[in-house]
């Protein structure tokens, strides 16, 4: 195993208009990471993403993905957007043409796609979605809509995964099958999962990173409760409900 | 009825009923779902200014839209690209713009304007065989453009952020998207008008949509069914002799009001 980051943030700074939304962000992430977010709304969290995956540009410092500049390497990274991307109801496209869309590759003119027709039928099997594999997008519910957009994030075979909130409104069925699905994965790719539940991550990823303007990275099982109540600015019983010991150590 | 298949005119206004059939179906379909059909709009007023410049400097006033269509798609390109999200202001902006300056020249000009009413609301009954050269090379490069980037046509118009993501030159395809547009609009001057043609990129989308949920199924039956709407109109401006525009408007219009009319009834 090689000591390279795969992804590596150096005091990055961003602003949308007047207003800085993150302040010197610095994080490495390695092959054998896997990485959750967390935070406020409004903390930062998508923004972050889209900085990793170059739709974004930071106002200040720097982003290598793979050793290079973001926007040329990110087709070679799964992404789960945020839900509220989706699309009119109305847009005639099935399931299996979404997934699709994941093997799309910056080449327009190379024939051949990565995947072919068996890994997407392999991928809406993963989230247990293919038998709606030619159900139009319009007409699944919110649920079935995120498994399938997890699935095009894992068609391609992805070098680095990351999802913005997966599991925001999955079953909790399903969201047990995601976490074995992504720990499986993470045996041969890092993932960065943004999520506000608390108590899935706990056990599954490795780093925990707190964000709210400034980013508080800790390993797992490390995260304070102070780390907490820095990140949220609300009282520690609101979030540590039903939260296992094993997440907030106590001082 | 059939001798009438032996007069020139009506071939080529047949031919050409074919021809901007295909390029509606197509291209009809991305503005439809893209939600675009006020930028389309705008083109084809856009293009009025020029078609009106042309005409008082003695030019081909089809040679003045297509150059000025092609650039507003051009400019709107650019200003998607910019991130501008006022977009459809600048374009309500333009669209009364380029109608102003077309009049402006067209009264400026020397003597009667027997053409203008013809480019305002369509003449298909005198497509000249140059025409339909022409249209038969916009539909092929449409064909082209389509065929070849059909699946990265389909990402940038569902999900933008994420065809960014696989690596897709989102701008760059949308630029074209809007220059197939602006090719699309050209076209349909001669046969629909530019105040009318609007209906023949909306109307056969919207009912195809309603029996076929693929891109590529709608852009096939959409074409068939804009190619009953033409030949409807082509039918009635030769016979009670009205502008071809007008005709097909009432022929796809009518049959909208009715098809919606039943469905609602059976819903
Ligand atoms: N397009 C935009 N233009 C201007 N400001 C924006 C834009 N998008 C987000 N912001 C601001 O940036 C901040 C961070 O937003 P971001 O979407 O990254 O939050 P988040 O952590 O993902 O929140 P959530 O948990 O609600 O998804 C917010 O204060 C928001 O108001
Ligand atoms: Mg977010």
């Amino acid at each position: 195993m090689n000591n390279e980051p795969i992804l590596e943030i150096q005091n990055v700074y961003f602003t949308y208009k007047r207003q800085p939304v993150l302040d010197e962000i610095n994080l490495a992430l390695y092959r054998e990471d896997f990485l959750a977010l967390i935070g406020p709304n409004g903390g930062g969290k998508t923004t972050l993403v889209k900085l990793i995956l170059g739709l974004l540009k930071p106002s200040r410092g720097n982003i290598f993905l793979f050793g290079k500049r973001p926007e040329s390497v990110r087709s070679s990274v799964g992404y789960v957007p945020q839900k509220s991307t989706e699309r009119y109801r109305d847009f005639p496209i099935n399931v299996h043409e979404v997934v699709r869309m994941g093997c799309l590759k910056a080449h327009i003119f190379k024939k051949k796609e990565s995947s072919p027709t068996h890994s997407i039928e392999g991928a809406l099997e993963s989230v247990s979605m293919s038998s709606y594999m030619h159900r139009q997008i319009g007409e699944l519910s919110g649920g079935q809509l995120q498994r399938v957009l997890i699935a095009r994030a894992l068609v391609s075979n992805p070098a680095l995964l990351i999802m913005d909130e997966p599991t925001a409104s999955i079953d909790t069925e399903m969201e047990k099958g995601l976490y074995d699905i992504l720990k499986d994965l993470n045996k041969k790719i890092p993932i960065i999962i943004v999520t506000h539940d608390l108590t899935a991550i706990s056990e599954n990823v490795n780093k925990i990173g707190c964000l709210n303007r400034y980013l508080y990275c800790h390993r797992s099982g490390e995260v304070t409760e102070e780390d907490i109540l820095k990140t949220y600015n609300c009282p520690i019983e609101l979030l540590a409900h039903g939260l296992p010991h094993k997440v907030l150590k106590k001082h | 009825m059939i001798d009438l298949l032996t007069y020139e005119f009506i071939q080529h206004a047949i031919l050409a009923a074919i021809l901007v059939s295909i390029a509606c179906g197509i291209i009809g379909t991305y503005v439809v779902i893209n939600r675009i059909v006020f930028i389309s709009g705008g083109i084809a007023h856009i293009a009025f200014g020029g078609l009106g410049a042309a005409y008082y400097l003695g030019f081909n006033p089809l040679i003045g839209a297509s150059s000025i269509s092609l650039l507003s798609a051009l400019g709107l390109g650019w200003m998607d690209c910019q991130g501008n999200e006022r977009e459809d202001t600048i374009i309500g902006i333009l669209w009364a713009l380029g109608m102003a300056i077309g009049s402006i020249f067209i009264s400026l000009s020397p003597g009667y304007a027997p053409d203008l009413m013809s480019y305002l609301f369509g003449s298909i009954l005198t497509v000249s065989s140059q025409d339909l050269s022409f249209m038969l090379a916009w539909d092929l490069i449409i064909l082209f453009f389509v065929t070849f980037f059909f699946k990265q046509f389909q990402a940038i118009s569902y999900d933008r952020e994420y065809a960014r993501t696989r690596g897709i030159p989102v701008h760059a395809l949308y630029t074209i998207l809007l220059l197939l547009i602006a090719i699309t609009v050209v076209m349909l001057i001669q046969v629909m008008g530019a105040l009318l043609l609007i209906a023949l990129i909306t109307i056969p989308v919207t009912i195809a949509n309603i029996f076929s949920q693929s891109i590529r199924k709608i852009m096939v039956c959409s074409f068939f069914i804009s190619l009953v709407f033409t030949l409807s109109g082509l039918w009635l401006s030769y016979f009670f002799n009205l502008p071809s525009g007008a005709a097909i408007v009432v022929v796809a219009g009518g049959s909208y009001m009715i098809l919606k009319g039943v469905r609602l009834k059976i819903n």
